[in-house]
């Protein structure tokens, strides 16, 4: 019973790791940059979630209003002038800058706050669960899990559906023919990278909500993103849900035989995959 | 084309073997200079005062850190943010060589280098199916394996680190000072070492590749065998500063010696100092280490400082402070390129 709960905890923990996971993969696929600034970020979007609540927004929902659309404009300002600098044949420039974002944003927080574990509180909804028989599931999880699904299932139909998707798709694919239609792709790159910010920020609360956080948990959510994007594939959004689940299923199963081994068992399961599966588990066609 | 270009036999050509020098005079003036810095730095401890000795060795520490850092990353087009795995494997070598089996610090170095040059050979299999930034998230992964994996022996002192007893029958003012040698000695080593591999064949694989790719790969650059070497030297190296940390501090700590921190100044030393050079992270060492003489009591906003200095420095200046003082000339205070001496051609 204690094996089936925890496979059902780590599939609900995908969840979340599907949400960071999303944004990193999204933004590599488009502009080929892997933001390691991700994980900070996704606290950043915690700790602006938290001042909001502590100067009298209700909920941590209601000052996600104001943070998403917030964390989405500063996507789109430091893509338009900072990243979209760095885009270039050599991934050393933007490597060095999204670290270096990384770790000011991470000491700008230690600086400003405190080094303390935060948490934000959704009140009731907080501990509210349902119990199946012996099996009791949280219902924020399933929440944050459908979330996910559908932030996924929507930005894939998007991308193959609409007009904007391809415009983004055809940009990704050869940008200096895509300008030659009248298309902006510093525009294009630069709304990709709010999309990506926007996932990142309800990621972020997420977290805040199911694990909380302090200045440094940044660092573990992009590794876990990371491994979650490996795992399931790149380039694949339904790899990307896939390989979360996994990675989160790993963990918490390791963690009923050992809490402290959490954090490895993960890592190990990313190892296994690199070592024999190094395409993920769905592989795309490699486009040139 | 009516007709076939005939090859030019030898008699036709009359040829003058063009005379190429390795030195110019920018190399001899820095060759020159280096070994005579160097052997002052090496007389030194007897004429400053011993606090000034323990903060050389720390600068030694971070020339070796950065100059490994840009060969991996510079020369190799690598970018790892996972270098603080051999940090920590060479402090913890040096916990179980010399902490827990008493051996001889100075020989326990270079084996800790060498063990961790072997053990970053099965992980270059690994992290080398990875390319660009996903290499980098995958060299971080591996150096939290090895925390993790290294807090799970008690007998390393677990989550809560070690102690290194002093060795015995050496004073205070010795033992910092013969860490200070080793620290030089593996500075020169270091820089010495990545001078002759830039030089050699697969250092102008390399440099081919990381310029021109395409042009390298149909000219039958084997760019893959070029790089394990140099992410092996660059692990030995790193793992060698570990070493030094840990006999210089006595005390390892896991949270610290595997910290991602390491890496972060790695690559600020580079970045500032100019990436893809020899004398741009030594300039970038040298400027972190008085930086962090000056202001290092600011803690998180110096942290903040240096983030920001890295991301405009990249942005405004790729070429760092190196690139800023030589512009589009092109001066080696190092001998590793050729030149083609103007005055043969012109005779």
């Amino acid at each position: 019973m204690q094996i089936v709960s925890a496979i059902i905890q780590g599939v609900l923990l995908g969840g979340l790791y599907a949400l960071f996971a999303a944004g990193l993969s999204f933004m590599f696929g488009v502009m080929r940059l892997v933001n390691l600034a991700h994980g900070a970020l996704a606290v950043l979007a915690a700790y602006g979630t938290l001042l909001l609540v502590q100067a009298g927004f209700v909920s941590p929902l209601l000052a996600m209003l104001v943070i998403v659309p917030a964390m989405a404009a500063l996507g789109y300002v430091l893509q338009r002038f900072v990243l979209q600098r760095t885009l270039s044949e050599s991934p050393l420039p933007s490597l060095l800058v999204t670290f270096g974002i990384a770790i000011i944003i991470a000491n700008l927080l230690l600086v400003t706050q405190s080094a303390n574990q935060r948490r934000l509180s959704l009140g009731a909804l907080d501990t509210a669960s349902i119990a199946i028989g012996d099996i009791r599931i949280g219902v924020f999880p399933i929440l944050v899990l459908a979330f996910a699904v559908l932030a996924l299932g929507g930005l894939s139909l998007v991308m193959r559906r609409t007009q904007f998707g391809r415009l983004v798709r055809a940009v990704s694919d050869d940008a200096p023919t895509v300008s030659l239609m009248g298309a902006n792709p510093r525009h294009i790159y630069a709304i990709a990278a709010a999309i990506a910010f926007g996932l990142v920020a309800v990621a972020g609360v997420a977290n805040g909500v199911q694990a909380g956080f302090n200045p440094s948990s940044g660092d573990m959510l992009l590794i876990y993103a990371f491994e979650a994007v490996i795992i399931g594939g790149l380039g694949s959004l339904w790899g990307t849900l896939l390989g979360s689940m996994i990675l989160g299923v790993v963990q918490t199963l390791a963690a009923t035989f050992d809490a402290t081994l959490f954090q490895l068992a993960g890592h190990v399961v990313f190892l296994i995959f690199l070592i024999f599966l190094p395409n993920g588990l769905i592989q795309r066609r490699v486009r040139q | 084309m009516t007709t076939h270009a005939v090859p030019p036999t030898p008699t036709q050509a009359v040829r003058v073997a063009p005379h190429i020098r390795r030195f110019t005079p920018a190399s001899i003036v820095g060759v020159s200079v280096a070994l005579v810095l160097a052997i002052v730095m090496a007389v030194l401890p007897y004429y400053v005062p011993i606090g000034s000795t323990r903060q050389l060795t720390d600068l030694f520490v971070y020339i070796i850190l950065a100059t490994a850092w840009n060969l991996l990353a510079g020369f190799g087009g690598m970018v790892s943010i996972g270098q603080q795995a051999y940090v920590g494997l060479g402090a913890y070598g040096i916990v179980t060589l010399v902490g827990i089996l008493g051996l001889n610090q100075l020989l326990a170095i270079p084996l800790v280098a060498v063990a961790c040059a072997i053990i970053a050979i099965p992980i270059s299999y690994l992290v080398f199916r990875l390319v660009g930034g996903y290499f980098a998230v995958g060299t971080w992964v591996i150096a939290e394996i090895f925390r993790l994996v290294t807090i799970r022996f008690p007998e390393l002192g677990a989550g809560s680190g070690f102690s290194i007893p002093p060795m015995a029958g050496v004073d205070r003012d010795m033992r910092i000072a013969i860490g200070y040698w080793a620290a030089l000695a593996v500075a020169v080593i270091v820089v010495v070492a990545v001078v002759l591999l830039v030089r050699s064949r697969l250092g102008l694989a390399l440099t081919a590749v990381r310029d021109e790719p395409v042009a390298a790969a149909t000219s039958g650059v084997n760019v893959v065998t070029a790089r394990r070497l140099v992410f092996v030297i660059a692990a030995a190296a790193a793992g060698a500063a570990g070493a030094i940390v840990a006999i210089s501090a006595l005390n390892v700590q896991p949270t610290a010696v595997y910290s991602v921190q390491w890496t972060a100044f790695m690559i600020f030393m580079v970045v500032i100092g100019g990436v893809g050079s020899i004398e741009g992270p030594i300039i970038g060492a040298v400027l972190f280490w008085i930086l962090r003489e000056l202001l290092a009591d600011y803690g998180e906003v110096y942290l903040i400082g240096l983030g920001l200095l890295g991301v405009v420095m990249v942005l405004v200046a790729p070429g760092g402070i190196w690139g800023l003082l030589t512009g589009r000339r092109r001066v080696n205070l190092f001998p590793i390129g050729y030149r083609l001496d103007r005055r043969t051609l012109a005779g």
